[in-house]
């Protein structure tokens, strides 16, 4: 197990190593010289432009440039935003936690919904319920997001005036942040009203960005379902005269998770890019709409940090869920 | 034997065509995606007015459904007088361009990268791989913003932007099926034959790798098409006047209010013909591919 793990982490290094190359090397291929956008100067005296190019380090060999990179990165150096002149792993730590939350909620939601629906369609096969279910599936599989989410802003907040329709709590409500987490933090604000508005505030961009992956999850579960009610053991449980209620939930569940896990855990990659344009809708306040504020602001340094931090986090998620399915599935430690 | 019609096996096309059409959602895909190709191809007879053609006293009005509406305007007009539905008819044009330049232009790249690395192995294999390894790595939507970053954003640049993160898939597929391929007799035979590597790849070899690729293919159109219409949508895109649909709704956003049908109809647009490339792509699936087949 300890030899699997060492393996799938250094498996990692090589790919964070080319994740690094692959955005110095982005950032050198933009249009736009660096030292006229960071500086917005043109035509500046050859003294002051040797002065920038030293400074930014523009006057070393390419090679030097890039092990000067990593060595930042290494330090946690991931550049300084040009507009907030702030460090690019500072903002990006800031605004995470928000993306974070939406994202947990959002997956919350696709599995609460996605796996009993799954389970469901399974069991009852071929009827009704089912064919319904997996055409509601496919809808949501083709979703585009950006227009579901102005669909259920029109919806809920214009027509019927439920929920608000940007930000993550109304501005009446002001404390320090301590997790991150609206909903945390407003709680332990003990301001009343702060929590219930925070939690408004979340429930439509979640269900925006939760609707792929509870479709996605919805069908995994089904197909893994259909699977394993055929074997044997579910057939010998019953034999036993087990009631349906614990073959299905208990033997058959079980073991139909294990792809269901692996779904989940990919469906982090689909989350990030989700958040991009959720974000961007909701005017949530994470690293999505950051990252592309960061474009329209030509704040590359922002750009290319935060990319690297978002794919890195990505190949992390990806390589915890590879230990994770070993843990559960004995049979992959053992292969290869 | 041969004259036997009747014992004769079945034509491959008429073979998978029967294994499709067991499938009713997946015939009622084509079917509409089939509609909207003619949309597509026959928009300028299709629509009343210029797509790009600003109507000054008919600013936002409601479909001819709604209050308001008229039978010049069948879908209403946008923000600036615009005839909706022929700047939706138009716009079918660019997403299904899109869609299918994307495919045709990742599915080649992806044949010939996918195919050296199966048959040169090595060193070529490992770096083929890494770098496909690494484009997935980097989650899709923030890889084309970075593309376009570098490129601009353009409607010939989106495709560039979309082909590059949807390449490695068909890299793998070929790779994968064409490596399980090498091993078997057929091949051994052919090369003991002398048949060059090049007729060994393209006509012996890949032939046998299309079903999986087919399928990809067919459901890459529709991730192709959703990507640039968020691209679009997100301002990177196509860029306004044009009458592509994620730039339409982008525009439109702010309109929501006044009038809902410049938001709602161009987005069940995009919803309508990704869902219909969806349901005959599951539907390829389940005839090219028995394996893979979803109870």
């Amino acid at each position: 197990m300890l030899a699997f793990v060492l393996r799938r982490i250094a498996l990692t290094v090589p790919t964070l190593f080319a994740l690094s190359f692959l955005t110095f090397v982005a950032i050198r291929l933009v249009p736009g010289d660096p030292i006229e956008v960071r500086r917005g100067e043109r035509g500046i005296s050859p003294e002051r432009l040797e002065f920038f190019r030293h400074e930014l380090g523009l006057d070393q060999p390419v090679w030097k440039q890039f092990l000067d990179y990593i060595w930042g990165l290494m330090h946690g150096d991931f550049g300084v935003s040009i507009i907030s002149q702030d460090s690019v792993l500072r903002e990006f730590l800031t605004l995470f936690p928000a993306t974070l939350e939406l994202s947990l909620f959002a997956m919350l939601f696709a599995v609460v919904f996605g796996v009993p629906f799954g389970v469901l369609a399974a069991v009852k096969r071929g009827s009704v319920f089912d064919h319904g279910l997996m055409g509601v599936a496919l809808f949501g599989y083709s979703m585009p997001v950006f227009w579901w989410g102005l669909l259920l802003v029109l919806f809920f907040s214009v027509t019927l005036d439920l929920t608000p329709v940007s930000g993550r709590i109304d501005l009446l409500y002001y404390f320090e942040p301590v997790t991150g987490f609206m909903t945390v933090d407003s709680l332990l604000s003990g301001q009343e009203g702060a929590f219930s508005s925070a939690l408004s505030h979340l429930v439509l961009p979640a269900i925006v960005l939760g609707t792929i992956p509870l479709a996605a999850i919805a069908r995994m579960t089904r197909s893994s379902m259909l699977e394993v009610l055929e074997e044997d053991y579910v057939r010998t449980a019953r034999a036993k005269g087990l009631s349906p209620f614990r073959v299905i939930g208990l033997h058959a569940l079980r073991n139909a998770l294990i792809p269901v896990v692996t779904t989940i855990g990919l469906q982090g990659g689909t989350m990030l890019a989700g958040a991009v344009l959720t974000e961007t809708i909701f005017a949530w306040p994470g690293v999505g709409k950051w990252l592309i504020e960061s474009i329209f602001r030509r704040d590359y340094p922002a750009l290319q940090g935060g990319v690297l931090l978002i794919s890195t986090l990505l190949v992390l998620v990806n390589m915890t869920v590879d230990i994770l399915n070993a843990v559960i599935n004995p049979r992959i430690r053992h292969g290869r | 034997m041969a004259d036997d019609v009747a014992l004769a096996p079945p034509s491959p096309a008429r073979a998978l065509w029967a294994d499709f059409a067991v499938n009713r959602g997946a015939v009622l895909g084509l079917a509409v995606l089939c509609t909207i190709l003619i949309i597509a191809a026959f928009a300028d007879v299709i629509a009343l007015h210029d797509p790009m053609i600003q109507f000054r006293e008919h600013v936002l009005q409601p479909p001819v459904w709604a209050a308001g509406g008229s039978w010049e305007f069948p879908l209403g007009t946008d923000d600036v007088g615009r005839d909706l539905m022929a700047r939706i008819v138009h716009g079918a044009r660019f997403s299904l361009f899109i869609g299918f330049s994307v495919v045709v232009v990742s599915l080649a790249v992806g044949v010939c990268l996918g195919l050296a690395s199966a048959f040169m192995g090595g060193l070529v294999d490992t770096l083929i791989s890494r770098v496909m390894d690494l484009i997935m790595s980097v989650p899709s939507l923030v890889l084309a913003i970075v593309v376009i970053a570098i490129i601009g954003p353009s409607l010939a640049n989106t495709i560039v932007a979309v082909t590059v993160v949807y390449m490695p898939r068909y890299v793998r597929i070929v790779r994968a099926t064409a490596q399980a391929e090498l091993a078997k007799d057929y091949v051994t035979a052919s090369r003991a034959c002398g048949v060059g590597p090049f007729r060994l790849a393209f006509v012996t070899v890949l032939p046998n790798c299309l079903a999986p690729l087919i399928v990809q293919a067919a459901l890459g159109i529709s991730d192709a098409i959703l990507e640039a219409a968020a691209l679009g949508f997100l301002g990177l895109g196509a860029q306004p006047p044009t009458p592509e649909w994620g730039a339409m709704l982008s525009s439109a956003r702010e309109f929501i209010q006044r009038a809902p049908h410049v938001v709602t109809l161009p987005g069940l647009a995009i919803l309508i013909t990704v869902v219909s490339i969806n349901l005959m792509g599951d539907g390829l699936r389940d005839a090219l591919d028995p394996k893979l087949k979803r109870s």
